[in-house]
């Protein structure tokens, strides 16, 4: 059997889930509307001052952008997890490691890359101010990578059980809390026209360390789950 | 590592040591204890700003330490478990949650019962106050995800893996104060240690809360090696030397 190399093989697992996702289009539009909904809701429940919504605008966003994180993350490992294509993943003749970072590069490109999209519109329904739009953008760049690969481990945990969905959230969020803290620190020193230089930093590293340390614990607890 | 280790990896071995060592953790426990509580409470002199509220530190600072010093236990036991894959450190992680998650809560409410005359509200989002409550969280999480596996084995494996993911956050907690350093004080006993020369709490009031700090390990880890006994005779209920000691009544 010819070797494949490493990346070959990154590339067409990217590939293939791609093209898995493409062919059911609602699995990851919801969450992206369902975001739509949670941020329309804000303005009709604390009044549509736009001084209001412009200082609750970093948090709405960012923790809509958590709890939507959570809709679509079990489909990352569950389809594959029913027909039996995971057990196949982990015997791949490739770090398992390299396979789940596949599955989080596929899960970014899927849910975030929408909100990373959309992320104007967001600022422009919140009244966001205009020079905080662009580290909006940064923080959503650092962080939502960070959200899918620690939620590959959340997710990796839980998909041999057949409700995983409200543990999933309370296994994650508590996590992801720092991510929220920075995310929203950056914005609100953009918002008053301050260097947001330190809490972008951290979050940066956070992203090193997500993507550096996770794919070890999703590979472990994709071994846990699939024995 | 290994030598040291595998004993313990068989049931019964560990059962046999947990009895030796129980009684050299809750007696001393309960006496000190008892002890650091009266000192503490009714002997050790007032605070001159805070008065007597001062005094709810003899329980707050032991449960907050140890709430976060479990939890590196359990994590420990959740890597021995992963590593070597010992039953018994799956069971002891088990064990130490809930005594962790109780810890947790008692310092967070102790926490409240004193924010509130000295700083005028029972909770402040504060870094520190926010990562305790992570911590419960955490511990929740553990707990939770036990016992959403039909199967207790990969319950536990699970847990554990949750657990060492969790203990990225004990570095948060500890450096918060200093990252955020909002309106919680600082520690007191680490400011006591590094400035020997003028320390900031008087020796009538540290040594009580030591007193205490060794008394609440002692009665904590108690609880823990009766809960990990329990669960090994559990377990291990058909074997023979479990039903000996069971009918034996020791």
């Amino acid at each position: 059997m010819a070797r494949v190399s490493n990346t070959a093989l990154l590339q067409q697992l990217i590939r293939r889930d791609l093209r898995v996702a493409l062919r059911q289009r609602s699995e990851f539009l919801n969450p992206i509307i369902f975001l739509l909904v949670v941020i329309t809701l804000f303005p009709l429940a604390v009044g549509p001052s736009a001084d209001t919504l412009a200082r609750i605008a970093p948090g709405v966003i960012w923790v809509s952008a958590l709890l939507s994180a959570m809709l679509g993350l079990e489909r990352m490992f569950r389809d594959d997890f029913r027909d039996g294509a995971l057990e196949h993943m982990l015997l791949l003749p490739c770090p398992v490691e390299l396979a789940v970072l596949g599955k989080v590069i596929v899960h970014w490109l899927l849910t975030a890359l929408p909100l990373l999209l959309i992320s104007p519109l967001l600022a422009l329904l919140l009244s966001l101010p205009m020079q905080a739009l662009p580290i909006l953008i940064v923080t959503l760049l650092l962080g939502t990578p960070v959200l899918s690969a620690v939620g590959a481990i959340g997710v990796a945990l839980t998909v041999s059980l057949n409700r995983g969905g409200a543990l999933l959230s309370l296994l994650l969020l508590p996590l992801l809390i720092p991510l929220l803290i920075f995310a929203t620190a950056a914005l609100e020193a953009a918002t008053y026209n301050l260097s947001a230089a330190g809490p972008l930093a951290m979050m940066a590293a956070f992203l090193v360390l997500a993507l550096g340390l996770s794919p070890l614990a999703v590979k472990a607890a994709l071994q846990v789950s699939v024995n | 590592m290994w030598r040291w280790l595998h004993p313990y990896a068989k049931p019964e071995a560990t059962y046999r040591l947990n009895k030796k060592l129980l009684p050299w953790f809750a007696w001393p426990g309960v006496v000190l204890l008892a002890v650091g509580l009266v000192w503490g409470l009714v002997f050790a002199p007032a605070d001159y700003q805070q008065g007597d509220s001062y005094r709810i530190i003899f329980i707050h600072v032991p449960s907050a330490m140890w709430a976060m010093g479990f939890y590196v236990g359990m994590a420990v036991a959740a890597l021995i478990a992963v590593v070597w894959q010992i039953r018994t450190a799956e069971w002891a992680l088990m064990a130490i949650a809930p005594v962790g998650a109780v810890l947790t809560f008692i310092s967070l409410f102790t926490g409240a019962i004193w924010g509130h005359p000295m700083w005028g509200t029972w909770w402040i989002w504060d870094a520190r106050l926010t990562s305790q409550l992570i911590l419960l969280f955490l511990y929740l999480g553990v707990m939770a995800l036990y016992v959403a596996f039909e199967d207790q084995r990969t319950g536990a494996k699970a847990a554990g893996i949750l657990a060492m993911v969790g203990v990225i956050n004990i570095p948060i907690i500890h450096y918060s104060v200093y990252w955020w350093n909002t309106l919680h004080q600082g520690s007191t006993i680490t400011q006591m240690v590094t400035r020997l020369e003028a320390p900031t709490m008087p020796a009538e009031m540290l040594w009580p809360l030591l007193v205490n700090l060794f008394g609440f390990l002692g009665v904590c880890a108690a609880l823990v090696i009766m809960r990990l006994n329990n669960e090994i005779l559990r377990r291990e209920v058909r074997r023979p030397w479990a039903i000996a000691i069971l009918k034996g009544g020791q």
